[in-house]
């Protein structure tokens, strides 16, 4: 297998680009309707995605990242509810669009892969009925296209054309997960989604399954939004990435730069929070505590009652993104717009 | 064939397995197949030891953890506990007696509780059945000390909540509270950490080592992640379809692989401190064959070094360095492997 060069340059213009993007999210918020009052998962969030980009988004569980996903591609259901902002894709506003009208732009310009290819998949029917579905749906009626097409993805992410006619349960979870990335590219869409789709797989299919997506993505230039609890996972993948946290960003630039420079001390935690293969053996703390409850969030920085540089006024101050160089940050540490940290 | 491993330094051996094998038949009265989920492996777990297990789905880890809490039968090959044969606990007390000794963690923090009871249920019923001789104070008495050790605190609360109050990683150290109430000197840790987040994976890692120092318990860990393995364990053995590819010491097997399959493993670990690029080999990690297998080396079909003689015989663990062995024809023969990575 060809190994695969990084990829070039990320989009100038990390966070700021000019609308127009292929997608853009502007100040999206998602509140659930919780018995308790409402729940808002998703706060504000903006991000914009260019055509062919890979934006990882990382953050623990419960901080609204599969919500944000699920928001982007009008999946949602009561009771969670868009609340506020906008998502346009390719200059086409997506919030209100009724089923019939999202129907024909999901497989076809917009797909997603989700977590579970277990449960995705139809565990009744073979790969080739499902494919097919997904191509009658857009309006391919010729049988011979339709199976000349689903052997030609297939083969794409290197599966044998002869497992159409295999059930899910007689693949491997990697073949499974490859299957249902197969069937996303069914009409090689703009942008594909994915929402933590390698985590049920050991290391070795892991790594062979990101190498494959990275290749088709620059065979076939699709953006990808990819979303993950692991942050060594995407390192090497991703071109920009978004850290959120309790519903919020916390910090968002360019991959490298993140690795590099982390500025917000839970993008700092996260990177800290898994041991390396290589290197000195030493001692890590991870990070203690839990995300906080959403429905009742602190009344400053989120971040701040787990935050090893917590200061007395982040209990009391919302931190508003600030730009650091091309990287927005969520912490008041950075307010003055320098990654000098600011003393107390 | 040699013994997996040594003894560790600290210790003599708590558990000590000999060519211990088991196969399960599959299909139907036509089609008599034979699934060989482990396969004469010998291993080792010192006293007061972290033991990593590694590899891939479908390489066995789970099945040995299964053989050695006597939830499955070998087909062949026997434990020692303490130097006593497993087979030969049979009677209801000593089967009790010994699955207070070695007690199971499970992956799934979310199955492994019953939802319907306060944490406390399972902690106390364990103590009820495994030391009937406490009375009913000395039980909770306990259940709070051992809940304490796992750091779940206050105790006192914790113990009266439900499951769905607690976060996954807290409910993976309700699980390792309920086998530390019965004093167990081995706890079998059946991926305990890879359905967590990351970020409360290393507490978690952290426990357990804290456990082995001041508990003095040994830890089979079994996982897929070598990072992790690194990290908290004192040896590593590595396995492949249902075999023993390689087994050292962590940090030795770790910067020094002999094996092509350890090789792998660790090139298909994320680094992100590596410099940014992907440029590693990989393959497309399909789980191994184990279906009547044919002699030969099981790696063979994926292996870039392979050679005549790894087709037609089984490589057998052999010494690389002391306490170092692998089980490769060319790491045998004294040439430089250098598979993947």
């Amino acid at each position: 297998m060809s190994s695969v060069p990084a990829k070039q340059e990320p989009a100038e213009d990390t966070a700021g680009a000019p609308p127009g993007s292929m997608l853009d999210v502007t100040d999206l918020s998602v509140t659930y309707a919780a018995d308790r009052g409402p729940v808002v998962a998703v706060d504000q969030v903006s991000l914009q995605v260019d055509p062919g980009e890979f934006l990882g988004i990382v953050g623990e569980s419960g901080c609204g990242k599969s919500t944000l996903l699920f928001a982007i591609a009008q999946l949602l259901a009561p009771p969670a509810a868009i609340t506020g902002g906008q998502v346009s894709f390719k200059g086409r506003s997506m919030v209100g669009l009724t089923d019939r009208q999202l129907a024909a732009v999901r497989w076809k310009d917009l797909s997603v892969v989700m977590q579970s290819a277990m449960n995705a998949l139809n565990p009744v029917r073979p790969i080739r009925a499902q494919f097919a579905d997904a191509m009658r749906a857009h309006g391919v009626r010729s049988k011979t296209e339709i199976a000349d097409r689903s052997a030609e993805v297939l083969r794409m992410v290197g599966i044998d054309p002869t497992h159409l006619r295999s059930y899910p349960h007689q693949l491997s979870g990697g073949m499974r997960q490859r299957a249902m990335i197969a069937m996303a590219m069914l009409f090689t869409p703009d942008l594909v989604i994915m929402d933590e789709p390698t985590s049920a797989l050991d290391v070795v299919a892991q790594r062979s399954l990101m190498v494959q997506i990275k290749e088709l993505q620059q065979q076939l230039h699709f953006a990808v939004i990819f979303v993950t609890h692991d942050m060594s996972l995407i390192s090497h993948f991703s071109d920009r990435l978004m850290v959120m946290y309790a519903g919020q960003v916390a910090e968002f630039g360019a991959t490298r730069e993140l690795f590099n420079r982390a500025l917000h001390p839970y993008t700092v935690g996260l990177m800290d929070a898994f041991p390396s293969i290589r290197g000195p053996r030493r001692e890590l703390t991870g990070i203690p505590g839990s995300p906080p409850n959403l429905a009742a969030p602190p009344p400053g920085c989120r971040f701040e009652p787990r935050c090893p540089k917590a200061m007395e006024r982040c209990a009391a101050t919302q931190p508003e993104l600030y730009q650091v160089d091309e990287t927005l940050v969520r912490c008041l540490l950075h307010e003055d717009g320098t990654a000098e940290e600011k003393t107390a | 064939m040699t013994s997996t491993s040594e003894p560790s330094a600290n210790g003599t051996a708590l558990l000590r397995t000999d060519k211990l094998t088991r196969h399960f038949r599959i299909g139907n009265a036509l089609s008599q197949q034979t699934l060989h989920a482990v396969d004469e492996v010998s291993l080792t777990i010192g006293e007061r030891e972290i033991v990593a297990l590694a590899g891939e789905s479908g390489s066995g880890k789970s099945t040995i953890a299964r053989l050695l809490a006597k939830i499955y039968k070998p087909t062949s090959g026997e434990t020692y506990f303490q130097g006593k044969p497993l087979s030969g606990f049979k009677s209801r007390k000593d089967r009790l007696r010994y699955s207070g000794l070695a007690p199971m963690v499970f992956q799934d923090p979310f199955a492994s509780i019953n939802p319907v009871f306060r944490v406390s249920h399972g902690v106390l019923r364990g103590l009820k059945l495994h030391r009937p001789e406490l009375s009913r104070d000395e039980r909770y008495a306990e259940a709070q000390r051992v809940f304490e050790v796992v750091g779940l605190t206050p105790a006192d609360e914790v113990l009266q909540r439900f499951p769905h109050e607690l976060s996954g990683g807290q409910r993976q150290r309700v699980g390792f509270a309920q086998a530390l109430a019965m004093r167990p000197k081995l706890i079998l840790a059946d991926e305990p950490v890879s359905m967590l987040d990351v970020s409360i994976r290393v507490g978690l890692l952290n426990m357990m080592a804290e456990l082995r120092d001041s508990q003095g318990v040994s830890i089979l860990y079994i996982t897929h992640d070598l990072a992790s393995a690194r990290y908290v364990a004192d040896r590593l053995i590595v396995m492949y379809a249902g075999r023993v590819a390689e087994s050292g010491p962590a940090e030795e097997v770790l910067a020094n692989p002999r094996h092509p399959y350890t090789q792998l493993l660790l090139s298909a670990a994320p680094d992100p401190r590596a410099p940014l690029g992907v440029g590693a080999e990989t393959d497309r990690g399909e789980p191994p064959k184990v279906i009547n297998p044919t002699p030969g080396c099981r790696f063979r079909w994926r292996c870039p070094l392979a050679i005549d003689k790894c087709h037609q015989v089984t490589p057998e663990l052999s010494q690389m360095t002391p306490g170092h062995q692998a089980a490769c024809h060319v790491a045998e023969e004294g040439a430089e492997v250098k598979a993947f990575g």
